[in-house]
């Protein structure tokens, strides 16, 4: 059991998208539309995750436009209270769409930018993109939807940190966020192409704080420094079952996107169990919560209550134990994993992209 | 602190004010993240309109309770415009 209630309800509606970004936070065997559970199924755990607690949603994918019921689950999750926002690509987000999620009381829309340069913009995102999502941002202010961009940072967009900063504040967006690669799933596959040199990533640190003074009060910039560039490991997610469910597209619940990867960890479904039983009895998400399962450095370390030990989807992905401290503390003994792939940054940028290929199990 | 007594503030725009039943505690909510209040941040928060000005608040709510409380309220709103929630 635990006292605390989740705060977020991450619903991945879709893994179906038109993109096919290297990076993508979806899980390498992508489910298709036939695996995904109903609109009523949603609509029930959105309410179950409102009684637990949860008071935000994110409405993410895979692009999450692709299902017809969007609007109604938008319009169900504001009738709840609940302060919703679109994660997208911005591909298919029309004005008569648009119009239909401001209706349904959605307030926040989070598009996603790849590169302040079009062809390097479309390179990463694997397809043509960059005129439709323009299109996109311009309806999403002219409704006057709260406005977000998303730009995932890599070796082949951190020099132009600057540029991107730019070219959301002259879009108008509310936010930006610059957040670093992770390294899961189909970020790890492309990791030796994504990885920056430690020198773009110093540079690109000061811009985005140089900036974060200068937009402060009219765009809100978040940019969090990429976990293989620090000593030590971030809580992820806040720390295991502590604040988020993730239900992806089958209705499977986790604690954290990545944890579809975890061996011997059962996910619960929302067809099956309440959302209470879920976040409260599941073993799922009993499995990290609190210290015992932890080794040393990390049961006797005074940082414990802060990091939680760091990312467990990095410590198996990168040790094969999912109870290892993640190799990213410099007190782990598997932190020369870590420093070994920032140091592979040489790799052509030819990506390996995000796409419906069943991967041998065990790859 | 940035804030004075002169001084404006209004709510980020893309934050609101709500009340969580689960908690059954006032909310500030906005992307990503939340805030639960005390009845005194809601107290304060509920005043911010984007015409009073600190010194404003902290007399109407001075008022109510009965005591100057010009200082909590110009701190409380300081940390929410280091949070950029005010502006």
């Amino acid at each position: 059991m635990t006292s605390e209630r989740p705060t977020t309800l991450l619903a991945e509606l879709t893994h179906r998208c038109p993109l096919h970004c290297p990076y993508c936070s979806n899980p390498l065997d992508l489910l298709r539309a036939d695996r995904e559970i109903s609109t009523d199924d949603w609509k029930r755990t959105i309410s179950q995750a409102r009684e637990l607690g949860v008071l935000q949603l994110g409405l993410s994918g895979g692009e999450p436009l692709i299902r017809k019921d969007l609007e109604e689950l938008a319009a169900h999750a504001r009738r709840l209270g609940l302060y919703s926002t679109l994660v997208t690509s911005g591909l298919g987000l029309t004005r008569k769409r648009a119009e239909a999620l401001k209706e349904a009381g959605l307030e926040h829309i989070q598009i996603s930018v790849q590169d302040s340069d079009t062809t390097s913009a479309e390179r990463i995102a694997g397809t043509s993109s960059v005129k439709q999502k323009r299109a996109a941002i311009a309806i999403v202010r002219e409704l006057g939807f709260a406005f977000s961009i998303n730009v995932v940072l890599h070796r082949g967009n951190l020099d132009r940190i600057g540029e991107i900063i730019d070219l959301a504040a002259s879009l108008g967006a509310d936010r930006l966020e610059l957040a670093n690669t992770q390294y899961y799933g189909w970020g790890l596959k492309n990791r030796a192409t994504l990885m920056p040199t430690r020198e773009q990533v110093t540079r690109a640190k000061g811009i985005a704080e140089e900036a974060m003074r200068r937009h402060k009060g009219r765009m809100q910039i978040i940019f969090v420094l990429p976990d293989y560039f620090e000593d030590r490991p971030k809580a992820c997610y806040g720390g295991w079952g502590r604040f988020y469910i993730v239900v992806g597209p089958d209705g499977s619940a986790l604690p954290c996107h990545g944890a579809y990867a975890l061996p011997n960890l059962t996910l619960p479904n929302v067809r099956d169990h309440s959302i209470d039983w879920i976040w409260h009895e599941s073993p799922a998400f009993q499995a990290f919560r609190g210290n015992a399962w932890m080794k040393e450095p990390c049961v006797s370390c005074p940082m414990q209550a802060a990091t939680f030990a760091g990312c467990r989807c990095q410590a198996l992905a990168l040790t094969g134990d999912a109870t290892n401290p993640d190799p990213v503390c410099t007190l782990s003994p598997h932190r020369h994993l870590i420093d070994e792939a920032v140091a592979d940054n040489a790799a052509p940028l030819t990506y390996e992209y995000r796409d419906f290929v069943i991967e041998p199990q065990g790859a | 602190m940035s804030l004075t007594a002169d001084s404006i503030p209004r709510l980020w725009r893309l934050a609101r004010l709500d009340y969580d039943p689960a908690r059954q505690r006032p909310v500030l909510l906005y992307p990503e993240g939340a805030v639960l209040l005390n009845d005194t941040g809601k107290a304060i928060l509920e005043l911010v309109d984007g015409c009073r000005s600190v010194a404003d608040i902290a007399a109407i709510l001075g008022e109510r309770y009965g005591t100057d409380v010009s200082a909590d309220v110009t701190e409380y709103l300081s940390r929410l415009e280091t949070r950029e929630l005010i502006q």
